[in-house]
This record gives C-alpha cells, sequence and structure tokens, in this order.
C-alpha cells in the first residue's frame, strides 16, 4: 500500500513539474471546445444542443494528449525496470499510474468543464448531467488509455497508434456520456448514464491487467 | 492430436501447399455458383428494386468482418496461453483479409444506400456504423503489428489488443444500437434486414460459404507467405552474426 | 546471516525477436561472492542479468535461488522480489530532485533505511535538493547505487556499474558490491573493467 502511494504521488507530482502532462490537457480541452464554434457557427440554440457532444469529444482527445508518455517515459529512463523488480505488481502499479492520470487529467477537464459549458451555451439544467457524466466516464478514458499505452510503450511515435488503438475502443463512452447530457436536456431519463456507469466500471476493472500484460511484455522484450 | 502437429511450421507448410487449391476450387465455384443465382436468378424486390441483389455481396462481407475478429481473437488467445507461434501468424495474416471484408461491406452497404436512403451514409443505419468502427479496429491492430520491430513482442503486443478489442466489439455495437433506437426517428429501411425471403436464403448461404472458402484460400497463402518471410529473416540474422 | 545461499544458472538459452543470443549457460554463484560476466559485445550480458531477474523469460533452462531457508525460488517474479538492480539506464527521474527520487526508491521498496545517510554514504547529500536533471552520468549512477542499498536485496545485478563513474566513484562502487557480499549477499556484474575485487569470472562466448 505505502509503495502503491508513492508511485501514485511520485506520478502526480511528475505531472505537475516542467514537461508534465497536466495543464496541457486541460488547456487543450478548452482550446479544442473553443475551436468547434468557428467551424460550426455561433448559433447558440445549435451550440447549445451539442455542447455535451462537443464537450465529450474534446475530453476523449484531451485524455489521450498525455496518454502516449504514461509508461514510455518509464520505460527509456529505465523506472520501469525498477517498478518490475518492487514489491509492487504490475497491475497494482499500473492502477496506481491509472490512477495518477485520472487525477491529473480528468479530473482538470471535469473541474473545467462547466465554464467550457457556458461558452457553448449549455442549458442550465444539463450542467449536472455534464459534470456527473465526465466525472464517471472520464476512469474509463484513462483505463482503456492505459491499455493502449502499454502496448505501444516501446514505439517511437506510438501517440498515432495510441490514438488509433484507443478511439474505436471509447465509442461506448462517447456515446453513453454525450447522451446522458442530451437526456438531461430534454428529460429523456437517465439509462446513457447507467451504461455509462457500467462501461467505466468495466474499462477501469479490467485496465490494470491488460496494462500489465503490456508492460510486462515489453520489459521482458 | 492435430494442433501439435500442426505446431510443426514445416509440417504446416506442407500441408497447407496441399490443402489450399482445394480451398481455391472450392471458392471458384461456390462464388460462381452463388453470383450467378443471385443476380440473375433471383426475382427483385418489390420495395428495393434490383438494388437488394447488392445484399448477396453486402452480408457476406459483413458476415466475414465479424467472423474474422473471432478467428483472431480466438487464436491470439491461443497464442498468448500455448505460446504457439501459427496462432500468431495466423491472427497476423488474418488481420487484412478481415480489414478488406469490412471495407467491402462498408462500401456496398453505401452504394445500397444511394438509391434506397438518398445518400451514402446514413448514421442511422447502426448495422454500417458499427462495421465503421470495426474497420478502424482492424486498422490499429494492424498498425501495432507493423510498429513493432521484434516479431515476438509484436505478436503478444497484438494479441492482448485483439483480446482487449474482443470483449468491447459487442459493447460497442450495443452501444451504437442503442443510441440509434434512441435518437434516430423512425426505423429505416436496412440491408439485409431481419426478413429475407426464401428465394434469397439459398443463394445468400451459398455466397457465405463461398466468402468463406476465399478467406481461407487467402489466408493460407498469407500464412506460408509469413512463415517463409520469417524463415529467410532468421537465416539473414544467422548469416549476419 | 544470509539469506540467499546460491544462484545456480542451469542450461539456459535466450533467444530475442526470435534470434538465438546465446545457449546452455551453466554456472552459479554462492553466497558472499562475486561474479563478474564478461564477453564481446552483443553476447548477451544484459539479457543474461534480466533473465535472471527475471525481468525477461528464457527460451529453456533454469534460474534457481536457493534460500538459506532450504527452498528454493525459480518462478521469475518470485526471483524479481529478491533482485536489486542496476541497469545501463539508471531509473532516476529527471523532474524530480536527488532526495525525492532517493525518497521513492526507500517507498517503493518499503526500505527501513536512513535515506539521508545513504545519500550521504555514495556522495551525493550536498547536492540531495538539485533537480536529477542537473546531475552528470556519473552522479546518476551514484544515485543508481544508492538505490541498490536502499532496495536491501539479496542478489545484486550490476550492468556496466563503473560506466561513467570517476576514480572516487569507481573505488565506491566496488566498496559497497565488497559490503554486499561481505554481508553474505551475492553479486553479478556485466563489465569490461576489472572491479578490484576477488571476483569469479565468466566469460559469455559466441555460440
Amino acid at each position: 500500500m505505502k509503495a502503491f502511494v508513492a508511485l501514485l504521488t511520485r506520478d502526480i507530482r511528475l505531472a505537475f513539474r516542467a514537461g508534465g502532462g497536466a495543464s496541457l490537457a486541460a488547456a487543450f480541452f478548452a482550446l479544442v471546445s473553443s475551436l468547434v464554434p468557428f467551424g460550426v457557427g455561433a448559433d447558440l440554440v445549435l451550440l447549445g444542443r451539442i455542447a455535451g457532444g462537443i464537450l465529450w469529444v474534446s475530453a476523449a482527445l484531451a485524455a489521450l494528449l498525455s496518454l502516449d508518455r504514461l509508461f514510455q517515459a518509464d520505460f527509456e529512463d529505465g523506472s520501469l525496470d525498477v517498478l518490475a523488480l518492487s514489491p509492487l505488481n504490475l497491475e497494482a502499479a499500473s492502477a496506481a499510474k491509472i490512477l495518477a492520470h485520472w487525477i491529473t487529467t480528468g479530473l482538470p477537464l471535469v473541474l473545467l468543464s462547466p465554464v467550457l459549458g457556458l461558452l457553448l451555451n449549455l442549458p442550465t439544467r444539463a450542467y449536472g448531467a455534464l459534470i456527473a457524466s465526465l466525472a464517471i466516464g472520464t476512469p474509463a478514458l484513462s483505463g482503456v488509455g492505459a491499455i493502449g499505452a502499454a502496448l505501444t510503450l516501446s514505439v517511437r511515435r506510438g501517440g498515432l497508434i495510441l490514438a488509433l488503438i484507443v478511439l474505436p475502443l471509447i465509442t461506448p463512452a462517447l456515446i453513453f456520456g454525450a447522451s446522458a447530457v442530451l437526456d438531461a436536456m430534454e428529460d429523456t431519463g437517465r439509462g446513457a448514464f447507467l451504461f455509462l456507469a457500467a462501461f467505466s466500471v468495466a474499462a477501469v476493472a479490467l485496465s490494470p491487467f491488460a496494462s500489465a500484460a503490456g508492460v510486462r511484455l515489453n520489459v521482458g522484450g | 492430436m492435430m494442433i501439435t502437429a500442426l505446431a510443426n511450421p514445416k509440417r504446416f507448410l506442407d500441408l497447407s501447399r496441399t490443402v489450399s487449391p482445394w480451398t481455391c476450387a472450392l471458392a471458384v465455384i461456390l462464388l460462381g455458383i452463388g453470383f450467378y443465382w443471385s443476380l440473375f436468378a433471383t426475382p427483385p424486390d418489390y420495395q428495393q428494386g434490383q438494388s437488394v441483389k447488392i445484399m448477396f455481396v453486402h452480408v457476406p462481407a459483413a458476415w466475414m468482418g465479424i467472423f474474422i475478429y473471432s478467428m483472431m481473437a480466438g487464436a491470439s488467445l491461443v497464442g498468448l496461453v500455448f505460446r504457439h507461434p501459427l496462432a500468431d501468424v495466423a491472427a497476423k495474416s488474418a488481420a487484412p483479409l478481415g480489414a478488406a471484408f469490412t471495407a467491402l461491406a462498408l462500401l456496398t452497404g453505401s452504394l445500397w444506400g444511394r438509391p434506397m436512403w438518398g445518400t451514402y451514409w446514413q448514421w442511422g443505419d447502426a448495422r454500417l456504423v458499427s462495421e465503421l468502427i470495426l474497420l478502424f479496429i482492424y486498422l490499429g491492430y494492424i498498425a501495432l503489428w507493423n510498429a513493432i520491430d521484434d516479431p515476438v513482442r509484436a505478436a503478444k503486443a497484438a494479441a492482448v489488443l485483439a483480446l482487449v478489442g474482443a470483449a468491447d466489439v459487442p459493447v460497442i455495437h450495443f452501444s451504437v444500437d442503442w443510441w440509434n433506437t434512441l435518437h434516430q426517428p423512425a426505423s429505416i429501411l436496412r440491408l439485409g434486414g431481419p426478413t429475407i425471403d426464401k428465394a434469397f436464403l439459398v443463394p445468400l448461404l451459398i455466397m457465405i460459404v463461398g466468402y468463406t472458402f476465399l478467406f481461407l484460400w487467402l489466408l493460407l497463402l498469407r500464412m506460408q507467405t509469413e512463415i517463409l518471410e520469417r524463415r529467410a529473416r532468421s537465416l539473414m540474422m544467422a548469416r549476419g552474426a | 546471516m544470509a539469506i540467499l545461499s546460491l544462484v545456480e544458472v542451469e542450461n539456459l538459452t535466450c533467444e530475442r525477436a526470435g534470434r538465438r543470443v546465446f545457449r546452455n549457460l551453466n554456472f552459479a554463484v554462492a553466497s558472499g561472492q562475486v561474479m563478474t560476466l564478461e564477453g564481446a559485445n552483443g553476447a548477451g550480458k544484459s539479457s543474461a542479468l534480466r533473465i535472471i531477474a527475471g525481468l525477461l523469460p528464457q527460451a529453456s533452462g533454469d534460474v534457481r535461488l536457493k534460500m538459506a531457508a532450504g527452498y528454493a525460488v525459480s518462478d521469475g517474479d518470485e526471483r524479481a522480489r529478491l533482485t536489486g538492480w542496476m541497469g545501463h539506464t539508471d531509473g532516476v527521474k529527471a523532474q524530480l530532485t536527488v532526495e525525492e527520487n532517493a525518497l521513492f526508491f526507500a517507498a517503493l521498496y518499503g526500505a527501513r533505511i536512513n535515506v539521508a545517510g545513504v545519500l550521504d554514504h555514495v556522495g551525493l547529500k550536498r547536492i540531495a535538493g538539485i533537480p536529477s536533471q542537473y546531475l552528470s552520468a556519473g552522479q546518476r549512477r551514484r544515485l543508481g547505487l544508492a538505490r541498490l542499498i536502499l532496495s536491501n536485496r539479496p542478489l545484486w545485478l550490476l550492468d556496466e556499474p563503473l560506466s561513467s563513474l570517476d576514480a572516487a566513484g569507481r573505488r565506491l562502487a566496488a566498496e559497497l558490491i565488497g559490503e554486499h557480499c561481505d554481508d553474505g549477499g551475492i553479486a553479478i556484474v556485466a563489465t569490461h573493467e576489472t572491479l578490484g575485487l576477488d571476483a569469479a569470472r565468466f566469460f559469455l562466448g559466441p555460440q
């Protein structure tokens, strides 16, 4: 447990130091969602309707941004060997890194989302759903993303392949997440939110094992 | 046991060289009969007219996309658990074929959509949308294989990805389906929907079996090539060392 | 006193990327002994160390750690828990200070040793507060030595530990390895240079 906390705090600390991805992902999230009105026009009714979708797609892209270094940095400087030989097993180490990624990337996105909702004219009654859906759904992005990061950790310029691998796999989160926001706007039940929660729980539960398998095969290579 | 006998790549090469001409012949015969029957010997649909005949190309291709992915996932599991090198070769060789069949399904689906829906693409057709995402999953899998130089490591990484994908594909299909029923107005006309006329069923089945043999033939060819390539590479490395 | 009484390598064969690196390696190192692993570039010194550590699966053969308590460990994951490691990369995070790195190693490995004392021992006390990106290669190596001490493992596996170290650093490394073995530990060192220790030598020849 002490080792788990040590790795978690180290990764969080690294994310906020120079070259860390924490503030970068939040800025990217804000930038992408602010660019959309330039693409689709300033029609506030239209923007309000698609705000949930815009923010969810932007969140998925922003989460990907810092993922490619999740294991790769540790692989390159030898830290991954140090981890593999530590009393912490690789599944727990992966879980710590996924949690750290969520705290430094997912959580800032959740906190920033209401501000961007204002910019995109999101109806008042949908803010709760937006925050709740991102809060429950972004861990799935970190989890599935970590699997992709572990599998591509030895690949130079692995970021592009990471995106190609991860984005199709997280379509359910996008669909349910954006639908949960729409549901709140149109008062059409909370099925989407429950499915999102189920997907997220399954993804978070399985991802440390798949990530550890990816790390193991690369450390052994 | 057959699997252990096939574990030997040499024996596999011998066997597949004997079998592959037969799979080729069966594919040609079945596809020949199937094409003739489906294109010329079936009546036009009362609603879709002659366009319905795209179904005979589209439905088997879509089915192959799913079938090949399941086969790849099975081979990946065997490769990971039993460290069976032929299983890795099979999974690697199948992927581009699966991607090609899926792309064919998308292409024919949207060609059919043009006269039927008045548009080449319809987000309301859950099956087509799922196939699009399946194609992306195939592309990611192929890209991962190509990105990792060490074939042993690449095989393991790709196998893990194939298994994660296998767990996710049904969920993706469900989510797309659910999204459609919720956010699209009326149910739209779908290619090869649940009710297929009996007159279409037999030629369709023949086409599916023909596609399967075509796939088997191409798979055997690709596996032979892959094994020979690996052998050539290891000979080259042995000389270099 | 010793936890580990013998490291035994039997018919060890290594393949990487489908290519055979070495085959049928056999040696044994007993408690209190240092063994140097020598051989040309590409002979597989690093691979051999990675296999013994349990990081890399072997193609065939066995690695057994015979414990003083009487049982033997041959599973790779269990070997990993007995190994102190110094690879050719240092596992040092550039953005963290020297002390933060050392404290992380200590917490990760559950060390019950005074971290400041260890940093003093390896000659890094004076610069404990500076970010590790400003360390020289030799100073990073010393931080790697600190990790070895903090990991408190009976088997040390070291890959070119003397590289980039100055004369004092080399003496320090040799001294630490010597102390470790005097305490009943075992060290296997892949190196091209002489350690200045009484060590058994093993040559990894071309196959």
